[in-house]
């Protein structure tokens, strides 16, 4: 076992670790903060995604061991600071933008690093980039329609198809 | 996974002699290695990070103008950086899997493990790049031998690849829609002694260069310059998605495609 010490939604941790412990499982197991979904563990759904040191990556695709040090963030680090829900998370819910809400811890995250680099996205660029994530009830619409109105751009155009 | 020791060295000399050890293998960005070593096609006794090691990172121009990668930069970072020296090359590298995949996947992880599908090796072949690892230089046209196998000896390290430039090319890739590789896709390249075209998903030998595409292109930079051209169905890759003589419809059609884009 080795020790890993990193930072996950701003507070310092650290934990034992094995060289085969995934960030997921160290998330989950280790720190029991279980918002980080495993859908697939095979790098397929994105419902583990997280952000590390500000890039969004699967959790079940890379090792504890690769944090040391690095700042991690979590959908439990993604709500306000008096604990209501952020722009991205309010627009999920008022556009219905889950069901069983499985996918929907790293829908958010997935969605945060887009508006990070692209405030603005077309209708076209979210689905682009969500190509990685995979959901199994919305059938995307409203998902999309959540991100559009997180940035501040009007919802009115996506129309069911 | 079976456990293994785990080693994240900042240099490369400290990465060779971690490598030089027995049962001892490179972690790139894990996008293909770590599902390999979940499903237990791989125990190796101790994992060598290379993401902690500044020098294998990142996007430069030589003197002579060939774009230059570390062996360990991310596909995202190439999608970026390599933007306005080697438009195709990024535009392909921004179209490899998922954006987290592209954050994590490395060029040097790709070319280690020359899947089939993969797109990566049509660009190193299709440009004629040179990979340099802590050892040697390995001419792209040496380098793939066939599927899932390269030139490469145990413990070697893509430490970079240089692409030398092209007047024009472009990166047509037939998505697989559910593991977003190519079904097949073809890399075309006109530099100023002639035209190269590179084909990947689509062989039982892995990448290939389809030579008598690149002479008639050579004389003729135009999509129907390989109107009279057949492709042989033999050795091509069948599968449920695809059949041989699909494929080899594809590689006609998208070496077309990829000419016109290239304009
Ligand atoms: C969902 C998904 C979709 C994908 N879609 C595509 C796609 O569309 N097109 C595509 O081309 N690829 C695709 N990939 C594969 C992806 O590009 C991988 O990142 C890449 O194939 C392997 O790179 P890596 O850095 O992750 O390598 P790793 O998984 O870390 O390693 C792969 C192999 O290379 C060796 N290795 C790693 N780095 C080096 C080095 N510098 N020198 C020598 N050996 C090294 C390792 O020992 C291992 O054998 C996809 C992957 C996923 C999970
Ligand atoms: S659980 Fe990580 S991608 Fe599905
Ligand atoms: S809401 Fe159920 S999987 Fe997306």
């Amino acid at each position: 076992m080795t020790k890993v010490t990193m930072t996950v939604n701003g507070k310092p941790v650290s934990g034992e670790v094995e060289g085969r412990t995934l960030l997921s499982q160290f998330l989950r197991e280790g720190l029991g903060m279980t918002g980080t979904h495993i859908g697939c563990d095979t790098s397929q759904c994105g419902a583990c995604v997280v952000h590390v040191n500000g890039q969004d990556v699967k959790s079940c695709t890379m090792f504890a061991l690769e944090c040391e040090g690095a700042e991690v963030r979590t959908i439990e680090g993604m709500a306000n600071a008096d604990g209501s829900l952020s722009t991205i998370q309010q627009a999920f819910q008022d556009h219905h933008g889950l069901q069983c809400g499985f996918c929907t811890p790293g829908m958010v995250m997935t969605a945060a690093a887009l508006l990070e680099k692209n405030p603005k996205p077309s209708e076209a660029e979210i689905r682009d980039y969500l190509e990685g994530n995979i959901c199994r009830c919305t059938g995307y619409h409203n998902i999309v329609k959540a991100i559009m109105a997180a940035s501040g751009q009007d919802v009115g155009a996506i129309a069911a198809e | 996974m079976y456990a293994f020791d785990f080693e994240r060295p900042t240099t490369l000399d400290e990465a060779v002699a971690a490598l030089g050890t027995e049962e001892a293998q490179a972690l790139g960005g894990g996008q293909t290695l770590i599902p390999t070593l979940k499903q237990r096609l791989a125990g190796p006794a101790k994992l060598v990070s290379l993401t902690g090691i500044a020098e294998l990172r990142g996007v430069c121009i030589a003197d002579d103008g060939a774009v230059c990668i570390g062996g360990a930069t991310p596909h995202a970072v190439v999608a970026a950086e390599a933007a306005a020296h080697y438009p195709a090359l990024a535009a392909l590298a921004g179209n490899i899997g998922d954006p987290a995949v592209r954050n994590r996947g490395t060029i040097g992880g790709s070319l280690a493990n020359n899947d089939p599908s993969a797109c990566y090796p049509a660009a190193a072949l299709g440009s004629g790049a040179m990979i340099r690892t802590n050892i040697r230089d390995i001419a792209a046209d040496d380098y793939f031998q066939g599927m899932f196998t390269t030139a490469l000896e145990e413990g070697e390290i893509i430490t970079e690849v240089r692409f030398p430039v092209p007047q024009k090319a472009a990166y047509v890739k037939f998505e697989q829609p559910a593991s977003r590789f190519a079904l097949t896709g073809v890399f075309v390249a006109k530099y100023a002694d002639g035209v190269r075209v590179a084909v990947t998903g689509a062989s039982e030998e892995g990448v290939f260069r389809w030579s008598e595409a690149e002479a008639a292109l050579s004389s003729d930079f135009s999509a129907g310059a390989i109107a009279g051209l057949a492709v042989d169905a033999e050795n091509m890759i069948g599968d449920l998605h695809g059949s041989p003589e699909y494929r080899a419809h594809l590689v006609k059609v998208l070496t077309g495609r990829a000419v016109t884009a290239a304009g």
